[in-house]
């Protein structure tokens, strides 16, 4: 099928977030379609499939006007997208959440869904639990049943939002072999919205560049990297030089340290950070780096090892101890864990104060709030909340919130969504605070990430850490050995 | 045996719960599509009143159940109008609507109170009425009863083996999904609320022609926060929210047997046995002690126990949708 898309705009008050897109997409294809945050890419693809109409603009199937009144819609007429957070119902089993909206007949039949996902699974080599519910379901796994989903319901377009992010790299093999065998083998067009160049540049046959709501560019793959990066950000950004750093005195140290939770035991974890240190934990999500990153910020409890802080035990400190002592923790979940989503700016300010007095002195908070806002770059204002700021300026307030002059600073995965800029930035921050003597230790699904900025890395798989690698001696096979568990 | 005193209790503790059961069915209905009707137990009162007066002055229960459906479904249009439409607190409305109810009724139905009217007429099934102990007590009924447990059956199957349920339980739990596979989620909010309000009309017109005969103020206070509590005891299923009901239903029973027994005691203290009684299961279900138990049981019985004692609400209970 050949899509045409017209002169699309959309408008959100003043913000352009698609100002006319023309483009045309071919059958067979794979297409990347990359930007900065904010470049319009998501408004774009809720078009595309029928979440929202354009201000103006016309959308054409094979020469032939379409309009769609719902994302079912759309389905109907051969558009399907896949988000990042799968549109499935969590508490509804593999079954019911397949048949919801698909079967017409009043009484569900089980016995033709669990044939039809058998065979939709085996066809693109998905391993999947047909009897399990979907909140128990792996990330990965959950993406598997909604591209089945997908295509039995008839999409001819599949469009595929940021897929690999936390999802494991065997499914990210999986997942690409599929895209390729619907591409190439059925004709399909696929559309690939990614931050990761690495692989557009590797799955897809042409890159679309978005810059501020307008299509600035499109080229074939394979191209030089420096090429599209040029395209997004209309220079290539500077990669932020690791500077050489003499390390100093230890800072963070365990020993022997056993963490047991529900789901997983960490077990005989042996670490020394010093200070000025960055020490990248690589690993599957969910391999037990984020359980050790948790022990040292006081959330979790050892029941077995120390964890010493300047050769003091604090293994039982809870977490306020633990932050007052300098110990900063940045989560991953910016509004679930990070920040309230309905407080302000100011008020988050306010809140991270290591001292608090009964009444709050307004003008003092909103002079401190206003330069902390232009040091740390954040698009927003002292009394936007939270949930206002896009994810790049969330993180930028959390980098805002940590205190000054700490001992470590804790991170999971810190640059997650963001694009090549603010992940730049906020490593330009962190390599300023270890000059500063702070012990970086942070987890990062990304490996490129992982490589670049560490000096040391361990490999969780598990529950088990690697040995610890020196970053200038060692490969990325052989930290991909160890990610799939082999030592 | 038939007549054992034993026997008599326990089917008029399975008499007085069919009430709770079929506002339980009514409401877990509406909860499950995101809403949450408040107004239950106003509702119930002018269910309650509507229903008599109508079955009074026409002479036939049927027209007063019928009277006393309308009076819960329009009760639950407002609820549902006030926070789909209008975007309105549903709790608020809710609450409001419980004040307006119990106030309304006690003023419309004043002319009313205290006469003799139209009964559920008594009929038992014949040949499962033999049943030794089973058919005294639940087929020796009447139409009303019967009703309640076939409801439960059918919300049951509605729920969990049907497209339809598929979609309400879609729009409670996961709207954005539901709407990306063209479920009208806002529809199905509407007519589960209205569907849901009915059944509570039912639920307070059983009241007042079948258990307590005829209408005096505040008949039925207190039940419909009973059975919210009991939705929310019950898991959200119709089920246990049946056996929530039964057990109410036993305690109450209990507690007027106890009180009859020590009547030194102060009544009030065995008003509060149901509850704390609730709040034990509660506690019981969700413990690692029950956990420990269920290890202990062979493999195979174990996910269909943990499964039947999982409780998850609807994960979008009270929320708006908007649809694009």
């Amino acid at each position: 099928m050949r899509i045409e898309l017209r002169d699309i705009r959309k408008y959100f008050g003043p913000v352009k977030a698609n100002d006319g897109i023309n483009l045309v997409l071919e059958g067979g294809r794979i297409y990347g379609l990359l930007g900065e945050n904010g470049a319009g890419k998501s408004t774009l693809m809720k078009i595309l499939s029928g979440y929202q109409p354009p201000d103006t603009g016309e959308i054409l199937f094979d020469d032939q006007i379409q309009h769609f009144s719902s994302p079912a819609d759309a389905l109907g007429k051969g558009i399907g997208m896949l988000y990042q957070d799968p549109l499935d119902v969590p508490a509804f089993s593999v079954n019911d959440n397949y048949l919801l909206g698909r079967d017409q007949r009043i009484v569900l039949d089980y016995k033709n869904a669990s044939h039809e996902l058998q065979e939709m699974t085996a066809r693109f080599g998905f391993e999947l639990d047909l009897q399990s519910r979907i909140e128990n379901l792996s990330l990965g796994e959950r993406q598997q049943l909604e591209l089945a989903r997908l295509l039995v319901g008839g999409a001819q377009v599949l469009i595929l939002d940021e897929p690999t992010t936390g999802i494991s790299a065997e499914q990210k093999e999986v997942l690409f072999g599929s895209m390729r065998k619907l591409a190439r083998e059925e004709g399909k067009t696929l559309i690939l919205v990614s931050h990761k160049l690495d692989e557009v540049q590797e799955l897809c046959d042409e890159a679309l560049v978005l810059q501020r709501g307008k299509l600035v560019g499109q080229t074939d793959i394979p191209c030089p990297n420096e090429k599209l990066v040029k395209m997004m950000f209309g220079q290539v950004p500077e990669r932020s030089a690791r500077p050489d750093f003499d390390l100093g005195e230890v800072v963070l140290e365990l020993i022997d340290l056993r963490v047991p939770t529900y789901r997983l035991t960490i077990k005989d974890i042996n670490l020394t950070i010093r200070q000025g240190e960055i020490f990248g934990f690589a690993g599957l999500e969910g391999s037990g780096q984020r359980l050790v990153l948790q022990a040292c910020a006081g959330l979790l409890q050892p029941d077995h090892g120390k964890i010493l802080l300047d050769g003091q035990d604090v293994s039982s400190w809870p977490y306020h101890r633990m932050q007052n002592a300098g110990v900063g923790y940045v989560a991953d979940g910016r509004l679930e864990e990070g920040l309230v989503a309905g407080l302000t700016i100011e008020e988050h300010v306010e809140l991270a104060k290591p001292k608090h007095s009964f009444f709050i002195n307004r003008k003092v908070l909103f002079a401190i709030t206003e330069t902390k806002i232009e040091q740390f770059q954040i698009v927003g204002r002292p009394d936007s909340t939270a949930d206002e700021l896009s994810g790049g300026n969330q993180q930028r307030l959390l980098f805002a919130l940590l205190r000054d002059n700490q001992k470590s600073i804790l991170l999971e995965n810190p640059t997650r969504g963001l694009d090549v800029r603010s992940s730049n930035w906020i490593w330009d921050q962190l390599n300023h605070r270890r000059e500063g003597g702070t012990a970086i230790l942070f987890m990062s699904s990304d490996l490129d990430e992982i490589f670049e900025r560490s000096d040391r890395i361990a490999v969780f798989s598990g529950g088990n850490m690697s040995r610890v690698l020196e970053t200038v001696n060692t490969s990325v096979e052989e930290i991909g050995h160890l990610i799939g568990g082999q030592a | 045996m038939d007549s054992s005193p034993i026997i008599l209790t326990l089917a008029s503790v399975v008499l007085v719960s069919t009430p709770l059961i079929i506002a339980v069915c009514g409401e877990i209905l509406t909860e499950r599509s995101g809403i949450v009707n408040l107004s239950l137990d106003g509702t119930m009162l002018m269910a309650a009143m509507t229903g008599f007066i109508v079955a009074f002055e026409s002479d036939s229960v049927w027209i007063g159940f019928l009277a006393a459906m309308a009076i819960g479904a329009f009760f639950a249009f407002i609820v549902a109008f006030g926070s789909i439409r209008l975007r309105q607190s549903q709790f608020a409305i809710g609450f409001v609507l419980t004040l307006l109810g119990d106030d309304l009724s006690a003023f419309l139905g004043q002319n009313y109170t205290r006469i003799p009217g139209p009964v559920v007429k008594h009929y038992a099934i014949p040949i499962l009425k033999d049943i030794p102990i089973i058919g005294p007590i639940f087929f020796n009924q009447n139409a009303v009863v019967y009703f309640a447990f076939i409801l439960v059956a059918v919300t049951w199957f509605w729920l969990f083996r049907t497209q339809p349920g598929l979609r309400l339980r879609s729009a409670g739990d996961r709207p954005e999904a539901g709407f990306a596979r063209g479920v009208g989620i806002n529809f199905q909010r509407y007519l589960y609320t209205i569907i849901g309000g009915a059944l509570v009309g039912i639920a307070g017109a059983s009241y007042s022609l079948n258990i307590k005969i005829g209408w005096s103020e505040g008949i039925t206070r207190g039940l419909g926060w009973i059975v919210l509590a009991i939705v929310i005891f019950g898991g959200w299923s119709p089920i246990r929210g049946m056996f929530g009901a039964l057990l109410f239903g036993a305690t109450k029973a209990l507690a007027t047997y106890l009180q009859r027994t020590f009547p030194e005691v102060s009544v009030v203290a065995f008003n509060a046995i149901p509850w704390v009684l609730m709040i034990l299961v509660l506690l019981l279900v969700g413990s690692d002690f029950t956990e420990r138990v269920i290890m202990i049981v062979p493999k195979s019985l174990q996910r269909p126990l943990q499964r039947m004692l999982r409780i998850s609400p609807p994960q979008a209970l009270g929320s708006t949708f908007v649809e694009d």
